[in-house]
């Protein structure tokens, strides 16, 4: 009886037989993760946003991160390295469309192309956080270490460095994830895995994954380096 | 599966174009908010410093908006799977609202009923000045 309403009314999601949000399974859970982590960081930004709100100074970002690689000590450059990390992702970001584009076409050779340029853009943006972390840390930021001032002058507490590297932190192991993530997909991919399956499902599920953590980095730029 | 739903929603060449035309959108947003950025150095006025990062904050949730609809293609799902996405992110509405609230309300509180925490946030301190004075006595 109801395989009869099924084939004669196709447009029943609900009637069983087929997928209601017509994605595969593993996709719609990694939509349901990725739900779940954007409360997480989420959560992260709004306490973040909590104690900044009910702090009487707070840093200037401006005066904190200026600094630039090769550059000389005391340069002036604020906003000028993030961005370069904010471009190095979006950038890795649209190779990795490109690369889930490519796999609905069934072209190998530009899927491998495009997952080694996102991969090497995920490593780009690893080097440039490594870089970043181990400036400030010399400057004397670490948890429960801050140098600098408020932007009035007066004496910092220590949530500044905490929630930055904390944030920064969560955010530069997920960006790890999605590189080692990449890499899997890479050789499962030289290996002709998906061609043997026949589809390229599992890119879109590693791509969904990589976008996440481009958006995430949307929020945490704003919030710890433009306002 | 998806993949055969997908081929009929758009062709090959308008796909890969969608996808420049919104990584082109995602750089002119980025770049904009970083000219914002860069002139909020030389605001000091509060009020205009707060409408420069409410500004920021609306381009920034516009990225989101291209990087979740488009990259992620959620905006060419069906509408189940959209609403199963998009509606609990609702919360986040009054998960904002309600903690930033209750960040400024506390900063007041405590302002008004603790007047030494208060008077220690305000006095000025001339880091690099005792820094420098250190360095001179160890030569």
């Amino acid at each position: 009886m109801s395989t009869v309403t099924a084939t004669a009314a196709p447009t029943k999601l609900w009637g069983g037989g087929k997928s209601p949000f017509n994605v595969e399974y593993g996709k719609l859970m990694m939509w349901y993760f990725l739900m779940s982590d954007a409360f997480t960081f989420g959560a992260f930004l709004i306490s973040y946003g909590t104690i900044r709100f009910s702090s009487n100074g707070w840093p200037n970002p401006n005066e904190v991160f200026k600094s630039f690689p090769f550059a000389p000590e005391g340069v002036h450059a604020p906003l000028v390295f993030v961005s370069i990390m904010t471009f190095i992702l979006i950038i890795s970001s649209v190779t990795m469309v490109l690369a889930v584009h490519a796999g609905k076409q069934m072209d190998k050779n530009a899927v491998v192309r495009n997952l080694i340029l996102t991969i090497l853009g995920g490593i780009a943006f690893l080097s440039c956080q490594a870089w970043e972390w181990t400036h400030l840390h010399a400057e004397g930021a670490w948890w429960g270490a801050n140098p600098f001032l408020n932007a009035d002058g007066t004496q910092s507490s220590t949530n500044f460095t905490n929630y930055f590297f904390t944030i920064t932190g969560f955010h530069g192991f997920h960006v790890f994830s999605g590189v080692v993530i990449n890499i899997i997909m890479l050789i499962m991919t030289l290996m002709d895995k998906f061609e043997k399956r026949g589809h390229y499902l599992m890119i879109e599920k590693a791509g969904l994954y990589w976008h996440f953590v481009d958006l995430v980095w949307v929020f945490v730029f704003t919030c710890f380096y433009l306002i | 599966m998806s993949h055969t739903a997908e081929a009929l929603h758009h062709d090959d060449g308008s796909a890969v174009k969608e996808i420049w035309k919104v990584t082109l959108i995602l750089s002119v947003l980025t770049i904009v908010e970083l000219i914002l950025g860069f002139w909020m150095m030389g605001v000091s006025d509060p009020g205009a410093r707060l409408a420069i990062k409410g500004t920021i904050v609306i381009l920034m949730i516009a990225k989101a908006f291209y990087i979740v609809g488009y990259f992620m293609h959620l905006k060419h799902e069906i509408k189940n799977l959209i609403m199963t996405i998009v509606v609990p992110l609702a919360l986040f509405i009054w998960f904002i609202t309600a903690f930033l609230y209750e960040g400024n309300s506390y900063k007041n509180l405590r302002n008004r009923y603790d007047p030494y925490k208060k008077a220690q946030t305000e006095i000025k301190v001339h880091k690099n000045e005792e820094v420098k004075e250190i360095k001179t006595t160890v030569e």
